[in-house]
C-alpha cells in the first residue's frame, strides 16, 4: 500500500502512533507536506465523516480519529507553514446564548478541521454579536450555530437577523445543526444551511463556501 | 407509594403511565433560557408543584423530579454544585406536594454532560461519586424510585445505576438511553445497542430498562429488541417529534392522538412504562391514559 493511503487507513483506525510514524515516513520519502496533508489526512477523514454519517461507526472512533490527525498534524505543521499549503477557508463556530452543550459543536469543528478548514471556534453560551465580531474580524465567510436545547433554538433567528441587520446577507452565510434542529427550521429562520449531523454540516459549510 | 409496590406494579401489569416533559413545560412559564432549570427548585417550587398536578390530572402514575441535570458536574456550571442536596430535596417535595401517595415520585438523573475519559475528560471515579450523591439527596428526601434517563454511553449508564444502587439501596432503579433508527439497526450515537444496553443495565443491577428522548416510530421496534434479551420490565417515554418554529415559538409537532395511536403497538411489544418526553404536555398524558384505559 503506498505510504498516504497507508496514512489515511491508519488514521481511519484512530491509530495514533502509526499515524506519528506514517507521517514522519512520509516526510522522510520526500512527498510534498500539502500532499500528506490531503491525501493522508483530510482523505482518511473524510472516509471518517462519510461513515459516521452512515451511523456505520459512532461518536468514540470519530474521536479517536481526530485524536490521530492530531498527532500527525503535530508532525506535520511545523513542514506545512513552509511548505505554504492552502486553508480551505475559514469557519466561526459556536453554540448559541444560553446553551452550554458542545459535544456536537466540538464533533463539526473536528470534521471541518479535517477538511482543511481554519475554524474560529467560540465556545459555548455564545450571543449573536459575538458571531457578527468574530465573522467580520476574521473574514470568515460561514458561521456555523449549535443548539442542543429548544429553548435557544431561536437565538439562532438572531444571529440571522444581525447578519442582515449589519448588510453581509449573501457574503457570510449561516448554518445551524444540533439535535432538535430540522431543515423546516433552518427555513423558517432563514438561515443558508442545516447540518442533520456533523458530516452533512461539513458538506453544507463546502457547498455554501464554493458558492460564495 | 413504597418501592415493593412499584416493582410489583410495573412486573405484573397493567401497563404504568409515566408523566410528559419538564423543561419545555417550565419554559412556557417563563423560565429563563439558559439558566440551569434546576434552580427552579429553589427559587419557584410552586412551578413544579403546579406542572406535577397536572399530570397527576392527566392521569400519571409515576412524576419525574425536575433533577435531570442536578450532578455536581453540570450544577458546577452554573455556580450551584454545592446546593445539590437542596435542589434534589426540593424537587422531590414539590412533587410530593401535588401527588401524595397518588403516584410514584420518580428522580430524575442525567448524563453528567460531559464525555468519559479517556475520550472525554469526566474521570469515571467522578462521575461516579457524582450520581451517587446525587441519588443519595433523592432517596434522603422522599422520592419512591430512580429514573437514570438520557444515557447514550453505556459505560456512564452502568455507572450511574450502580451507583445509584449502591447509594439508595431500597430504591428501585428505571434505566434508558436515547436510541435512533441506523441502516443496521437501533443505536446510541455512542454506539451502544438495545442488545448490549439490555444485557449490561440488567447486569448492573436495573430493575427496568428502556429508552427515552427518541422518535416515536423507533419505540416499538426497541421495545421488541429489549424483550429479545432481557427479562426486566421496559420503559419508553418517546418525544412528540422534532420541534419547528411557528410564529416565533418553538412547537412540537407529534399530536396527542398520533402519540396514543401507538399505544397498541408499543403494548404488544411488551412495554410496562410508558410515558412522554421533550415536547410532551398534559394533554398528551391524557390521550396516552385514554388509549391505555381502553385496552384495559
Amino acid at each position: 500500500m503506498d505510504l498516504l493511503k497507508e496514512l489515511a487507513e491508519n488514521l481511519r483506525l484512530g491509530e495514533d502512533e502509526a499515524v506519528r510514524a506514517g507521517t514522519q515516513a512520509a516526510l522522510a520519502a520526500g512527498l510534498a507536506p500539502g500532499d500528506i496533508l490531503r491525501s493522508g489526512f483530510l482523505a482518511g477523514m473524510a472516509v471518517v465523516g462519510e461513515e459516521f454519517g452512515r451511523r456505520e461507526i459512532f461518536l468514540p472512533d470519530v474521536l479517536l480519529a481526530a485524536r490521530a490527525m492530531q498527532a500527525g498534524m503535530e508532525i506535520l505543521r511545523p513542514h506545512l507553514a513552509r511548505d505554504g499549503a492552502p486553508e480551505a477557508g475559514r469557519v466561526v463556530l459556536g453554540t448559541v446564548q444560553g446553551d452550554l452543550h458542545d459535544i456536537g459543536k466540538n464533533l463539526v469543528g473536528i470534521l471541518l478541521r479535517g477538511a482543511g478548514y481554519e475554524v474560529i471556534d467560540l465556545g459555548t453560551d455564545v450571543p449573536a454579536a459575538r458571531f457578527l465580531e468574530a465573522a467580520e474580524s476574521s473574514g470568515a465567510r460561514v458561521i456555523g450555530l449549535s443548539a442542543l436545547l429548544t429553548t435557544t433554538m431561536p437565538r439562532m433567528a438572531e444571529v440571522v437577523s444581525l447578519v442582515r441587520e449589519r448588510g453581509l446577507a449573501g457574503q457570510v452565510k449561516v448554518i445551524v445543526g444540533g439535535a432538535p434542529v430540522t431543515q423546516g427550521f433552518a427555513d423558517e429562520i432563514g438561515a443558508d444551511g442545516w447540518g442533520f449531523d456533523a458530516e452533512s454540516a461539513v458538506r453544507r459549510v463546502k457547498a455554501l463556501a464554493e458558492n460564495s | 407509594m413504597s418501592a415493593e409496590r412499584f416493582l410489583d406494579r410495573i412486573q405484573r401489569g397493567p401497563a404504568l403511565l409515566g408523566d410528559g416533559a419538564w423543561g419545555t413545560m417550565l419554559f412556557t412559564r417563563g423560565l429563563p433560557t439558559g439558566d440551569a432549570p434546576e434552580r427552579v427548585c429553589l427559587e419557584r417550587p410552586e412551578l413544579l408543584t403546579e406542572i406535577a398536578g397536572l399530570y397527576l390530572e392527566a392521569g400519571a402514575e409515576v412524576v419525574t423530579t425536575n433533577t435531570f441535570g442536578a450532578n455536581p458536574e453540570r450544577l458546577g456550571l452554573h455556580g450551584l454544585a454545592g446546593q445539590l442536596e437542596e435542589i434534589c430535596q426540593a424537587a422531590v417535595e414539590a412533587v410530593r406536594r401535588a401527588v401524595g401517595e397518588r403516584a410514584w415520585v420518580s428522580g430524575s438523573i442525567g448524563p453528567a454532560g460531559q464525555l468519559l475519559a479517556p475520550l472525554g475528560k469526566l474521570d469515571p471515579a467522578a462521575a461516579s461519586a457524582g450520581f451517587a450523591r446525587q441519588a443519595s439527596a433523592l432517596a434522603a428526601a422522599g422520592a419512591d424510585l430512580l429514573c437514570v434517563e438520557t444515557m447514550t454511553d453505556l459505560a456512564e449508564a452502568e455507572l450511574a445505576v450502580r451507583a445509584a444502587r449502591a447509594a439508595a439501596p431500597g430504591l428501585p432503579v428505571v434505566a434508558t438511553m436515547s436510541f435512533e433508527a441506523t441502516r443496521r439497526g437501533f443505536f446510541t450515537v455512542m454506539g451502544a445497542s438495545p442488545k448490549q444496553a439490555a444485557v449490561r443495565l440488567a447486569a448492573a443491577g436495573a430493575d427496568a430498562v428502556g429508552a427515552n428522548c427518541g422518535d416515536g416510530d423507533t419505540m416499538a421496534g426497541i421495545v421488541r429488541e429489549f424483550r429479545a434479551h432481557c427479562g426486566l420490565p421496559i420503559a419508553v417515554r418517546p418525544n412528540a417529534g422534532l420541534p419547528r418554529l411557528v410564529d416565533g415559538a418553538l412547537v412540537h409537532p407529534e399530536t396527542p392522538e398520533a402519540m396514543a395511536a401507538r399505544v397498541p403497538e408499543l403494548l404488544e411489544a411488551g412495554v410496562n412504562l410508558l410515558g412522554g418526553c421533550c415536547g410532551t404536555t398534559p394533554e398528551h398524558i391524557r390521550a396516552l391514559r385514554r388509549a391505555l384505559d381502553a385496552l384495559g
